[in-house]
Order: C-alpha cells, then structure tokens, then sequence
C-alpha cells in the first residue's frame, strides 16, 4: 500500500478548516449592527389592509373554535351525567326516564370500525395500483377521478342510492328480510359498507401521497438487491408508509363518526342497537341502531325526542370522540416524522 | 486535432489570464469531437499483466487485477432517440476499482445502471451490445438473480425505514416461500457489518431505525446490504457525493478494503476521488468513451485530447 494519496482518516486535516477554528472567540468578532427592521410604515396601504385581513382571518378561525369547544363543554358539562354513558335510551316522554345514549355510543364505535375497516384495505390497494402500477395511464386517471367522485359526492346521496342498492334481494343477507321477501336494507352492514366511501378518499389520498413522496431511488435500492416488486412493495414501501395510511384511516374515521344522513336513512336510526336473526354478535351487524349523530339530531328540538339538554351532552361526547381522533392522527404524523422516510405531515382529501 | 479545440483562440485566452484583467471568456467546448480513440483499451485486452509492466507500474503495489468479470461488447443505451452511451467496449476485473469520470450528462451513469439492468426500468431505454458477466449473457440471467451478483449503492444514502438489522436482512432473505429466521442470518449480518466497517458503532443497537443513522453510516450501511450477498461486482453511483469530507474518506478506505474480493465500479464526478480509488479510469464524454487506462496514464498522460482537458479543468 506504497500509496501517496491519503487512503486513511489520519491523513485528513482533522480540525476541518481551521480558519473558522481560529477565528472564534476573543475580542475578534466584528461589531454586528443591528440589521434595521422591516417595518409596515414603508408598506403600501393595499398590503397593510391585506396583511391585518389575514392576521384577523386567523384569529377569528381561533375564535370561532374556541367558542363552539366553549360553548360544547359549558353545555355538555351542565347535562353530562355518569349514567348517561351507560344506560340504555328509551322513548319515554318524560326525559327522566328516557335513559342514556350507551346505544349510541355503541353505534358510533361500531359503525366507524365497519366502515374502516372495509375502506383501508381497498383504498390502499388502489393507491398501489395507482402509484406502482398504474398501466394503462388511462384507467389510473380513471380510478383517481372515480375516487374524486365519490369523495364529492354527498353523504346523503350516498345513503340514497346505499338504501336502493341494498335492498335488492341480492343483499338480503344484509339486513332484515321481511315475510314476502323485501329486504329491509338497513342494518350495520350496509351502512358501515355506505360509510367506508366516506372514508376511501381519505385513506387513498394520504396512502397515495405516501408512496409518491418516497423517492424513486428507494425502489431502485429494493430492485437493485435483486428483489422484485411486489417484495420491495410489501418490506419497504408498505411500513414505509404505514404512518401515512395510519393518518388517513384516522381521518376517515373522524368522517365516519360525523356523519348523520347515512345513519339516519340506512341504519334506521332506532333509539336502541335492534337485533336481527339468530346468530350471536352477526345479529348486531344486521340489525339497526343508531350513533351519537342521529342521537343528538333526533334531540335537538328539531328531532322527535325534543331534548335539548341530552342532545348537548351527546353532542359534547361525540365532539370529545372526534377531537381525540384528530389528536391521534397529530401523534401518528409527528411519530412518522421521527421514523419515516419522509417527515411530511399530511393533509389528506379534501 | 487542434483546430476544434477551444485554445487555438489564442489572443483571447492570453488576454484573459492578464491578472487585473477582464474575467477570462467562456471557452468553447468540444461538442463534435473526431471519433473516439480510447487508447488504453487495446492494451488492456491484451493481457493485463503486460499492461501493469508496461505502463510504469499503475498498480502501484494497489494489488494485481484478477480475473475478467464484466465484460461489455459494443454496448449501446438508447432513450428514446437519444443514444446516452455509444458503443462501450471496457472489461472489469476482479479486485480492480474501475472509475468512471466524465461531465454531466455523459452517460457514466446510465452505463452504470445498464449493468445490473436497472435501465431497464426507464421506460423507453433500449440497450443494444452485449454484456457478460463471467462469461454469460447477462440477458439470460434472471434479473433477480443478477442483480444480487451485481449489487449496487446510490448517491443518497437509501436504507430502507427499517432496523438496521433487517436492512442487511432484507437483502439476505431470498424469494423464497420460507424466510430464514433471525438465527439463520445473524452471522451474515454481522459479516457484512463488519465488512462495511459498520459493526463497531451499530453493533449494541442493532434493531433501532437505521434512519437514525448519520449520513455516512447510512451509506455505510447501503454498502453493507449490498455486499451481503457476496456479490462478484460492486457499483457504487457518485457514493460520497452528498457526504461530508470525513465520510467520504472512511468510504473511500473501506472501497480500497473491499477491492480484494470484489470488482468494484464506482462513479464520480470528483476526478481526485477517482484517482484516489481508482486503479482503471474511464473517462466518458457524451455518450463516447474517450479514454479507458490505469489511473496514473489518464490523469498524468492522457492519450486523447479531450481527456487531457477535462482532466486539467478546461471544461466540466
């Protein structure tokens, strides 16, 4: 190894560039004047106006949440009682005996878990077929635009065309079939299958921008050990983005769980979780109930139930239930940040 | 020879380097250049054990090349209409460091990723010539099966978002319905650790995220996936271009380490880098090879004229 170019680390200047080295310290540093500040006086007056428009525009959005969190917890504190997270509802007229919303609360969680559950497996599917495959160009706009669609179109046109769809005699497995062979059409089931279009977007776009914002060298990485793709999309691409699906699925389920036309119109929105057929625990998923949604709609004196103050402590839970989900989905973000390949907080759909 | 060459410009030039002068003019480039002569590679053909007598000793004591490895014949990369290398005849040796040098653009790189078929993934590249490693088409290899034999590391450092354990796992597991346990690939990890010169600072925390890893281990780490197999050649894409210097020089050392069992390709822009590390230089310029020798005779007596600009900085 008669070499003369410096081969070991030894050889290297170890300080680096000594001059910075030197320069430090002692009496040395020139005076630093104060660089003179950008003031609004030398602004034209179109952008002052502008600027104190966007400044305003901020704190009244800080404003307004605040006074809807205030008001909710002012309201639900008052009206919230222990037993009402864990008795049944009842239709009485006197409200108290009208029982808690338990049903409910039940509904909502079980209802976001359905609809979840069946949306995060397709969506993220597609996103890889779209991101990795996505041959032809064509149909890949197609799906993209598809997915546009459904994400845009209105929950009550959802839960519309989900009641047509489910009660044709093909979904009778469904829900409630009746003597003469009509199928009921509202049940858990299908409108946990309704809701997971709710949350496909959501869980598509932030799986999508996941594996784009993964850069192509990455893969070449995979390929390049002699792996294939769908290796390289299973060991690297999918935990790399499981952060990004974590967030999306979390978003959706804050869709889901916000969501009253599909409960109202395709899980019947039944004061208590109403069970169907013989089968323990399937006789849930085919049966209707309600969530914590239609449960303050029907309360709020424009619903039959006409009680105000048990619509504002529901109303109170539920906005508890869809805070903690957006906290969650901030954790989930800020750990992928730490793990992740790219740190990118994701503002998924719309 | 002379006249296409920017220097015959002469009033210009001389004017230019008048110390309170004006700053010097742009010179022109050699765009269309004569054909191509590279005139080291005849020699080396001819068998390289006369070669090192006969060029003053370019091994310099670095150790004598083995074997052929790679061989490409008449290899040409097509995107589209646009042929990026034209033409490349260059054989790659056991335990020689070959460093591809060359200005942007020039193909260097495509010709690096052509040999391991990951040109093959841009879609409209065509390739034509042939490449043999030890001897075989690689066409006829399966593409899995070469490219574990022809491993390959990135100019960004890319470990994957795993453990560091499972990154040189990863590489190590097969395609297979089975994968080998943890106390199967353990020794083979640690290995290939160790011969990335890794081992020592990760040893103690092997399953935390090798994204927590500083830059230049990260690389050091992609060199270790990569060697995990034992591959026969080793391409490294610009490896210590987005690293600090001190980095740059652990890698530079383990490259001069890794030399003996491996036939290593490594591309750079950075022409001291490359005599460095490299015992062969091929100097690429646009698409051509213009010249193909042992380090010492490119850089010190370069053959062709373009070659002996670039090298001193003319153009780049």
């Amino acid at each position: 190894m008669a070499v003369t170019q410096p081969r070991t680390l030894d050889d290297l200047p170890h300080g680096g560039f000594g001059v910075d080295a030197s320069g430090r310290g002692g009496g040395r540093v020139p005076q630093r004047k104060r660089p003179r500040r950008e003031s609004m006086a030398d602004w034209r007056w179109g952008d002052r106006i502008a600027y104190v428009l966007c400044w305003a525009a901020g704190i009244a959005l800080c404003v307004i949440a605040a006074l809807i969190m205030g008001y909710m917890a002012v309201r639900g504190v008052q009206y919230l009682k222990p037993s009402l997270l864990w008795s049944h509802p009842s239709g009485e007229v006197d409200q108290s005996d009208s029982g808690g919303f338990l049903d409910p609360i039940i509904g909502t969680i079980l209802l976001t878990i359905i609809g979840i559950v069946i949306a995060t497996p397709i969506a993220v599917a597609a996103a890889i077929w779209v991101v990795e495959y996505g041959r032809p160009s064509g149909l890949a706009r197609m799906v993209e635009s598809g997915i546009e669609v459904v994400a845009g179109t209105p929950d009550i046109v959802l839960a519309i065309f989900g009641l047509a769809l489910f009660q044709h005699g093909l979904f009778g497995w469904m829900s409630f079939t009746a003597e003469g062979g009509a199928v009921f059409g509202r049940s858990f089931l299908t409108a946990g299958a309704m809701m997971s279009l709710i949350a496909l977007p959501m869980v598509f776009g932030a799986t999508r921008e996941g594996l784009q914002s993964i850069p192509g060298h990455v893969r070449e990485a995979s390929y390049g050990l002699g792996k294939t793709k769908i290796a390289t999309i299973r060991r690297v691409l999918l935990p790399a983005v499981r952060p990004n699906i974590s967030t999306g699925a979390a978003l959706g389920m804050g869709r889901i769980a916000g969501d009253t036309a599909i409960v109202v119109i395709l899980l019947g929105a039944t004061l208590r979780l109403e069970k169907e057929g013989g089968i323990p625990g399937v006789d849930v998923l085919k049966g209707t109930g309600s969530t914590l949604t239609s449960y303050v709609y029907n309360n709020s004196p424009a619903g039959e139930g006409n009680a105000p103050e048990k619509a504002y402590a529901a109303a109170f839970v539920l906005l508890l239930l869809v805070v903690a989900l957006n906290f969650t989905v901030d954790l989930i973000a800020r750990r992928g940040a730490k793990t992740g390949l790219e740190g990118t907080r994701l503002g998924a759909g719309r | 020879m002379i006249t296409d060459h920017g220097t015959t410009d002469a009033p210009t030039t001389t004017s230019g380097r008048e110390p309170a002068g004006p700053p010097p003019p742009i010179r022109k480039i050699v765009v269309e250049a004569p054909p191509t002569v590279a005139p080291a590679a005849p020699q080396a053909a001819g068998g390289h054990a006369a070669t090192s007598g006969a060029a003053g000793g370019w091994g310099q004591g670095r150790g004598e090349a083995g074997p052929e490895r790679m061989t490409l014949q008449g290899l040409s990369v097509f995107y589209g209409e646009n042929e990026a290398v034209k033409q490349v005849s260059l054989s790659i040796r056991l335990g020689e460091v070959l460093a591809l040098i060359g200005p942007s653009g020039c193909g260097k790189t495509t010709l690096l990723r052509t040999l391991n078929r990951l040109t093959e993934l841009t879609a409209g590249a065509q390739r034509g010539g042939t490449i043999l490693l030890d001897g075989t088409d690689v066409d006829a290899l399966e593409v899995t099966a070469l490219r574990r034999r022809v491993a390959m590391v990135f100019q960004q450092p890319n470990p994957f978002p795993m453990s560091i354990f499972d990154n040189v796992a990863y590489a190590l597991r097969e395609q297979s319905r089975k994968r080998p346990g943890r106390a199967v690939v353990e020794p083979l990890v640690e290995d290939a650790l160790k011969r990335a010169g890794l081992w020592d600072e990760v040893k103690d925390k092997l399953d935390a995220p090798a994204l927590r890893l500083s830059g230049g281990q990260q690389q050091r780490l992609c060199i270790a996936r990569a060697i995990a197999t034992r591959p026969e050649v080793l391409l490294m894409d610009e490896p210590c271009s987005a690293l600090d210097p001190r980095s740059t020089a652990v890698i530079e050392q383990l490259i001069g380490e890794l030399r003996s069992d491996l036939a290593i390709v490594i591309v750079t822009h950075n022409m001291q880098q490359a005599r460095r590390v490299g015992d062969k230089v091929a100097f690429m310029y646009l698409g051509d090879l213009v010249e193909y020798g042992p380090a010492e005779q490119i850089f010190d007596a370069p053959q062709a004229q373009r070659t002996r600009d670039y090298v001193r900085g003319v153009f780049g």
